[in-house]
């Protein structure tokens, strides 16, 4: 198994020049070769959600996703938004209500709510969970995920941003 | 976010004298870097030379092993090793995992890698090692053995029947171990209780599906003889201590190192053959290697619990109250005892724990723990407790409809008295101080029962069927020695903590519990600043590496809280008082006359500023000349804890579930979950909250959804996410939850632990407001989990 591709993409803003083998999975590649450590691997078929990135603007499952399709792809990932500022309000907003625990999750989780906001901008609760029913947490229960979105949703909605949480003196 | 003030009428005496962070929701902040991508989990770390391991394991339920050809995967691009049952065994002596206190338990032998014989489906028989991991993966196909397949336990119901083959021969029989615990008087008081109800209970193996696998480092020095482990583990000085004796070691030449933890949940506190197995490689190897599980390995590898049959059957007399309890458990636990904290501890719990919150005086109970060829079980979140509360909940509610009495009411006439404590339970456990009364109250207002009942009329009449059902509960929490030290397991009950004054004025607590999620650095951090009297963003915690911090137990039976944080208190206060005695030095004044506000410490009959912690640190530590000759600035202490009053301390609790049946269907809607819980004294309600709430949804998991579910020849059939089912968002409910605080007398802190309860109640109170529910139509189920299926063979539809 080594023939290999040359790929050529944008990771993070930054572009990147790669030889891959054809059967490397595109978080395989974000992780190993790259070494991201913000996508996760919970399942490797495309069940749970913790690899979770974004290719040309859409969130995809970096398990599913072949590093070889992803040539000539813009790659964003949660460091990459996290330097942008894209989820600023929602990370302040998950630091508040505690919706990560281990967070193995967080980024997939992130990056789906994130989705969320710009396509559904008016959910409700109910709505909020069947969109983020692709992720598996598995410590919180969603409600405090359910609720930090929703903050995020109310103030967008309202033209406010998330007041960053501060350790207090 | 709650202030104590949100938590009405429950506010406690302060803890220490400027208490600002203790009961307040003060955010994790050391949890930010998790939201931005920037843990630290096993896979994330990349050592030199490092290589990557994969297991050949084990595709049938029981075979024997032949002769194993590695020939061609030794000559595969990248391989670095291929290893065997009898090679490991060379370096890594076998195991049996037995507790002394559990009179009679037996178990086998076992290997880190299989020898002559595999006994379920996913036991590692060969390993491989390569350079990366898809080389390891690519010469796996290659490996080749040669197995003749072996006549499989599979049923518990018949494993100990005479013509089933033993899967042990030289155990005697399929029994790892047998309990029976009599009061007296049970025949005579069911047979004159004015009625008696009963049931079968049914629940299904699961297992906890941490989102990161399981998964390690082993790094060997050849050259000074240290090995370092990074581990994704609840418990790095068990660790630490197993590797020792397994492999011959001293503690100071094993480091264990637990950074960023995926989940746990029980799973990762045992010791796995692919553990030892691991770290023998490294030491062969004399280079790190790597071991990441992928899932399918996991559902056939981590362990699985829960697997019972229960007969159980409540008396009571005709005014409404319970007489006597009666529990037949037969549980499996695969082929062998797990190590260290061995399979029979969870039927134990059941039997202990059956009846628990109720004040009759009658039980009888009795256990049977047997060896099956599937996946090893042990303790999983709330250990025997969900298992416990199903059962006896599902019996009060038939008791309760028999006399046709209403639920909630009859939990309140029976419950033990808020008033009654410290006493013991029927079945011997020791309960210090618990508040059934009040959290049944708080919970009736909570879920405006009145209302709800109406509504629940009311949609009957229009066809629709809604249920409310209710458990009651009780929690082990911050363990004693009585747990695994009376039994001869090498886990420890105490844990230490250190504090640390650095020069900057910052304090650095080291302490033996780690993180897994729960938020207990968070915990830590504020318990330090109140306890120095600092500022929480002048705390730093430091925890999960054996060479640094105190001696622990790590994170099991809910004592990270209880235990942990009363270390970290004591050594704080200390700390502090150390810090006043510098500054009286410095300042030539009694310490007694000074005192610690924020940072500062200050002559306490003024108020006055007189010295900055900044200040204490530079002098503690650089200008000792100016000190006194023979003072001693001791700016780092260690403090140890053990609970020692009781064997645990009890947290109790009740929750309260409303769901709605379709009976076309069978489908199961829930609608909302409640939960009262009393944790003692609540160190931060929205973690506590947030515990709280997870733990019901693995607990709603278990009642509705999982099940590991095997063939007739032991083979796993849903081994992988997307067949196994888990709570998703979509499925679950909003769910609110109260505090009682009850504090234990036990520490200073007055915390008991808050990380299972909600899954030890949430799997009773769904299956009561299904039959709830279901009542119209005269059916029950009590078997987990819940499906469909189950609900319309009850109606007679299928
Ligand atoms: S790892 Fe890709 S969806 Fe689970
Ligand atoms: S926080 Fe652990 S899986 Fe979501």
């Amino acid at each position: 198994m080594t023939i290999k591709k040359k790929i050529t993409l944008t990771v993070n803003g930054a572009s990147i020049t790669a030889e891959v083998e054809p059967r490397q999975h595109l978080v395989d590649f974000l992780r190993e070769d790259l070494f991201l450590k913000g996508p996760h691997l919970g399942c490797e078929h495309g069940a749970c959600g913790a690899c979770t990135v974004k290719v040309d603007g859409q969130i995809i499952r970096g398990c599913l996703f072949l590093a070889v399709q992803a040539d000539g792809s813009v790659v964003e990932t949660i460091e990459g938004l996290t330097k942008s500022g894209a989820l600023a309000d929602l990370q302040e907003s998950f630091m508040r209500h505690n919706a990560m625990q281990c967070g193995f999750c967080s980024s997939g989780m992130l990056l789906a709510a994130a989705e969320l906001i710009e396509k559904q901008p008016t959910s409700t609760r109910e709505e909020v969970r069947e969109w983020i029913s692709g992720n598996y947490c598995r410590c919180t229960g969603y409600h405090s995920i359910v609720s930090a979105i929703m903050d995020v949703l109310e103030a967008r909605l309202k033209g406010e941003k998330i007041k960053p949480v501060v350790a207090h003196a | 976010m709650n202030k104590p003030a949100d938590l009405k009428g429950l506010i406690l005496d302060p803890v220490t004298n400027d208490q600002r962070y203790i009961g307040n929701s003060e955010p994790r902040h050391r949890a930010r870097r998790l939201l931005e991508g920037q843990g630290t989990y096993v896979d994330d770390i990349q050592l030199p030379r490092m290589g990557h391991v994969v297991y050949w394991r084990s595709p049938v339920a029981h075979m024997k092993i032949g002769k194993i050809h590695t020939e061609h995967a030794l000559g595969m691009p990248g391989v670095l090793a291929v290893v065997d049952g009898v090679q490991m065994a060379t370096i890594c002596k076998p195991w049996v995992a037995t507790l002394e206190h559990l009179v009679g338990m037996k178990s086998a032998p076992q290997y880190a890698l299989a020898i002559d014989r595999a006994c379920w489906q996913g036991e590692p028989v060969v390993a491989v090692v390569a350079e990366t991991r898809a080389q390891a993966e690519d010469a796996l196909q290659h490996i080749e053995v040669e197995w003749e397949e072996l006549p499989a336990v599979v049923s518990m119901e018949t494993a100990l029947d005479a013509d089933t083959p033993l899967i042990h021969p030289e155990l005697g029989d399929n029994l790892c171990f047998t309990r029976t615990l009599d009061v007296g008087s049970v025949d005579e008081v069911f047979a004159s209780a004015d009625i008696v109800a009963e049931a079968t209970f049914g629940f299904g193996r699961h297992t906890g599906v941490t989102l990161e696998p399981r998964c390690q480092i082993a790094d060997y020095n050849p050259g000074d003889r240290r090995l370092v482990v990074y581990h994704s583990q609840q418990a790095p000085h068990m660790m630490q201590d197993l590797y020792c004796r397994q492999f011959g070691l001293s503690e100071s030449d094993v480091q264990v190192i637990c950074k960023d933890v995926g989940g746990s949940f029980g799973i990762k506190v045992h010791a796995y053959p692919d553990d030892f197995a691991t770290v023998g490689l490294a030491m062969m190897l004399g280079r790190p290697v790597k071991f990441v599980a992928d899932r399918l390995e996991s559902f056939t590898s981590d362990i699985h619990a829960r697997e019972h049959r229960i007969k159980g059957r409540i008396a009571a007399n005709k005014d409404g109250d319970i007489l006597a309890f009666e529990i037949d458990d037969l549980t499996a636990i695969g082929p062998y005892s797990m190590f260290p904290r061995t399979s029979a501890i969870e039927g134990n719990q059941v039997v202990n724990l059956v009846g628990g919150p109720y004040k009759h005086q009658h039980y009888r109970a009795k256990l049977n723990v047997v060896f099956q060829n599937k996946t090893p079980t042990c303790q999983y979140r709330g250990v025997g407790h969900p298992i416990a509360c199903a059962v006896t909940e599902g019996l009060v509610d038939l008791a309760a409809q028999k006399l046709k009495m209403d639920p909630l009411e009859f939990r309140k006439r029976n419950v033990i008295p808020d008033d009654a404590y410290p006493c013991s339970g029927i079945s011997g456990i020791k309960l210090e101080v618990l508040s059934h009364e009040q959290c049944l109250r708080t919970i009736e207002k909570m879920i405006d029962y009145p209302a709800l009942r109406k509504e629940q009329t009311e949609l009957r009449k229009k066809g629709i069927y809604r249920g409310i059902g209710f458990a009651t509960l009780i929690e082990l929490t911050n363990p004693s020695p009585a747990f695994y030290g009376v039994g001869g397991a090498r886990i420890a009950s105490q844990d230490g903590a250190t504090a640390r004054l650095d020069p900057s004025g910052v304090v650095s607590v080291l302490i033996g519990v780690g993180e897994q999620g729960q938020g207990t650095e968070g915990i830590y951090a504020q318990i330090a600043a109140d306890a120095v009297g600092i500022s929480i963003k002048d705390v730093r915690i430091i925890t999960g590496d054996t060479d640094v911090t105190p001696y622990g137990g790590g994170t099991w039976a809910s004592r990270g809280a209880g235990v942990g944080g009363e270390a970290v208190l004591l050594a704080c206060q200390a700390l502090q008082q150390n810090i006043l005695k510098l500054a009286g030095a410095i300042l030539n004044k009694p310490p007694e006359s000074l005192s610690v506000y924020r940072g500062n410490v200050l002559d306490k009959a003024s108020g006055e500023t007189l010295l900055p912690f900044g200040e204490i640190g530079r002098i503690g530590y650089f200008r000792t000349d100016t000190l006194p000759i023979g003072f001693s600035a001791d700016l780092m202490v260690t403090r140890h804890y053990t609970q020692k009053e009781y064997p645990f301390i009890f947290t109790n609790g009740v929750q309260a579930s409303y769901v709605e049946v379709d009976p076309d269907t069978g489908f199961v809607k829930l609608l909302k979950h409640w939960a009262v819980e009393d944790c003692g004294r609540v160190l931060n309600p929205m973690l506590v909250d947030e515990q709280v709430r997870g733990a019901i949804v693995q607990g709603i998991g278990g009642v509705l959804f999982e099940e590991c579910l095997y063939d007739e020849s032991g083979l796993l059939r849903n081994g992988s996410m997307a067949d196994y089912l888990v709570p998703m968002a979509n499925e679950m409910p909003d769910i609110e939850v109260a505090h009682v605080q009850t504090p234990t007398q036990s520490s200073k802190l007055g915390a008991k632990g808050a990380g299972e309860a909600g899954t030890a109640g949430a799997p009773g109170a769904v299956q009561n407001a299904i039959n709830d529910a279901l009542a119209p139509f005269n059916v029950a189920v009590f078997d987990q989990p819940i499906t469909c299926e189950k609900i319309l063979k009850a109606l007679g539809k299928i």
